[in-house]
């Protein structure tokens, strides 16, 4: 018996492993920063706030780190994950969707056209209408990228479907332009910007968990497991769809009603995603086919799979952005990005090889 | 055509016709597909024989005409209940991601939620269409034919091998187009055990020996038009075929079957 069979047998398993893995890393990560709290510390700290836990005992120095710890440390820490887990089941959505490894709600503009949305805000309401104070609301910038990412979404998929059909390299290419129509807005914007505007606007293009506090985490909460519910339940039917968009309908499933929920759904994650943490890219490209080596391109375990994968990657790309140069933090972006921009290039090359060998 | 049958057709398409900008591909087709029976498909190539096989199995719409399964139009049906009694062989197909064979096999069983029954039937399936061997095989890395067989097994195990079935439809589009002679008999004898397990079985082929060998019933297309019906020896005629496919056609015996044997030359010889 070979190592694939092996590992597939073991899929239920190696999802526990992910899981303890994760459960690890995220108490790891909140006893380290600019301030490192023990371990025993950070744990009578979370029982103080579990309800029922009352007024536990804690130490003068642990009363000092529970500010840092509940209002900075755990909101980010709960981000990292549903951020991580929501882009990379994206990821995995998208790849399943458009038959392709290589697919990525990056990749056909929904992250570029929620940032496009939040850039737009950003600037108008500083630029135009400096005296409107609701356009610069917290509330009302996920609902810009959400607005945003939609649009771009809609406007690929009207450019890409015919007859009821879309075609998949038209939806890719679509994505690649509508990516630099993105940027060029977005480059405008920042030509118009101030120098405060600016500031904020680096924080889109590079990407940052900073953002977090328990406000945003209630704000972008439900989406994201909005998203981790509804995508199991069409598993088997992107299962199906690898075989081809046709095979799919022949084996009953319809590929039209899955395309609908799934773009929605990833536009609706994605979108709340960007507009909170800005441009995170690769975690939707990396972390599922990472678990497709790992334990096969099954659905219905690539997708949970991917959750706990990519809020693995998120939380440990994380916490060492905000460890690595502290007291500063270096935008998580670049890390994601100076890992995630050779490892696509390398699936790139082993495709090739591939398609020479037939 | 010759066999009068009490049973009534299972699949039946009246009247079709598909035009796609300003070009008509098929024009005015009927056809009746009776449970049991083994119909195949010839035509030149272009002659509209895969797009008739799309607008039977609701790929296409047809522009005019209708097809009904079991008393019922096509669309009336949801696509879970039709996937159950009918199953559809692509011509070609890719799988991007390394599915095994087993896996894609197993795919054939979706229709049918989670069961452990499956496992022993997608074995089984593959035993059938010659491929067991190559069950944890990446489906990615297999030759044309062989992934042709591995897609053959997932349709039957679609179908439940034929196994206590309601009337079914089994098409099979192009099913020996990359296989070896060993294994297109192989495919072609698989289809006619689903036929005596009461399939109605629709083949497309391009080999007129094969079609004889293994056909209760012959269509011929030509440019979208029917232009022969009925048994083997009543459709494979010289004058026919070599007006249909543009060849010296010479009629012989089958010493194996002793059906009919079409042997066929170019009318001319472009470089003499």
């Amino acid at each position: 018996m070979d190592l694939r069979t092996v590992m597939r047998r073991l899929r239920t398993p190696f999802l526990f492993l992910l899981g303890g893995v994760l459960g690890v890393v995220a108490l790891v990560s909140l006893t380290q920063g600019a301030v490192d709290i023990p371990v025993a510390d950070t744990l009578a700290i979370l029982r103080a706030h579990l309800p029922g836990g009352g007024e536990a005992t804690l130490g003068p120095e642990a009363a000092a780190h529970e500010s840092v710890l509940w209002h900075l440390r755990l909101p980010r820490l709960l981000f990292g994950i549903i951020v991580g887990a929501a882009l990379s089941v994206s990821g995995a959505l998208m790849q399943g969707l458009f038959r392709n490894p290589l697919a990525d709600p990056g990749l056909i503009g929904v992250s570029s056209g929620a940032a496009l949305g939040a850039v737009t805000i950003i600037i108008l309401g500083g630029h135009f209408f400096p005296g409107v104070s609701w356009l610069s609301d917290i509330r009302f910038l996920p609902a810009a990228a959400f607005v945003g990412a939609f649009l771009v979404t809609i406007a690929i998929q009207r450019i890409a479907s015919s007859g009821g059909y879309t075609a998949v390299a038209t939806l890719l290419l679509a994505g690649v332009a509508m990516n630099s129509i993105v940027g060029a807005l977005i480059g405008l914007a920042t030509f118009l910007a101030t120098d405060v505007q600016l500031r904020t606007l680096s924080f889109w293009t590079l990407g940052s968990l900073g953002g977090a506090t328990w406000e945003t985490l209630g704000l972008a909460l439900p989406f994201c497991i909005g998203l981790l519910i509804i995508a199991p339940f069409f598993a088997s039917a992107l299962n199906a769809m690898s075989l081809g968009e046709a095979e799919a309908e022949h084996l009953g499933f319809s590929v039209e009603r899955t395309k609908r929920v799934l773009i929605v759904i990833t536009a609706a994650g994605v979108g709340v995603c960007v507009a909170f943490t800005g441009m995170i890219g690769f975690i939707g490209l990396v972390v599922p086919h990472l678990i497709r080596l790992c334990i096969g391109p099954d659905h219905r375990w690539l997708i949970p799979g991917s959750a706990l994968g990519g809020a693995l990657l998120l939380v440990m790309a994380d916490t060492t952005a905000r460890t690595i140069v502290a007291p500063a933090e270096m935008p998580i972006g670049i890390l994601t990005a100076a890992f995630g921009g050779p490892f696509f290039l390398f699936m790139l090359l082993s495709q090739r090889r591939r398609a020479l060998w037939g | 055509m010759t066999t009068p049958t009490a049973m009534p057709a299972l699949l039946q398409a009246s009247d079709l016709h598909f035009t796609i900008s300003g070009r008509s591909l098929i024009s005015g087709l009927h056809l009746d597909l009776e449970p049991g029976k083994v119909t195949t498909i010839l035509g030149p190539n272009g002659a509209g024989t895969s797009t008739f096989l799309k607008l039977l199995c609701r790929q296409l719409k047809p522009t005019r005409g209708e097809v009904t399964f079991d008393g019922r139009p096509l669309g009336d049906w949801s696509l879970r209940e039709m996937a159950r009694r009918r199953a559809v062989l692509p011509q070609h197909s890719s799988v991007p991601f390394d599915f095994t064979s087993l896996e894609i096999v197993l795919l054939g069983r979706s229709p049918y939620g989670d069961g452990v029954r499956h496992l022993a039937m997608a074995r089984k399936a593959m035993e059938w269409t010659e491929c067991a061997h190559l069950a944890d095989r990446v489906a990615r890395t297999l030759s044309g034919g062989e992934l042709q067989r591995v897609n053959l097994a997932r349709i039957l195990v679609q179908l439940n091998l034929g196994e206590d079935l309601e009337p079914s439809v089994l098409f099979l589009d192009e099913p020996v187009s990359s296989q070896d002679p060993a294994h297109q008999h192989g495919a072609l004898q698989v289809s006619r055990e689903m036929a005596r397990r009461g399939v109605a079985v629709l083949v497309i082929l391009h080999d007129l020996n094969l079609a004889a060998q293994y056909s209760d019933s012959i269509l011929i297309l030509k440019q979208g038009h029917l232009i022969a019906h009925g048994t083997p020896s009543e459709v494979l005629r010289p004058e026919l075929i070599g007006s249909v496919f543009d060849v010296r056609a010479t009629l012989g015996v089958n010493p194996i079957t002793q059906g009919p044997a079409v042997f066929v030359e170019p009318t001319h010889d472009r470089f003499g």
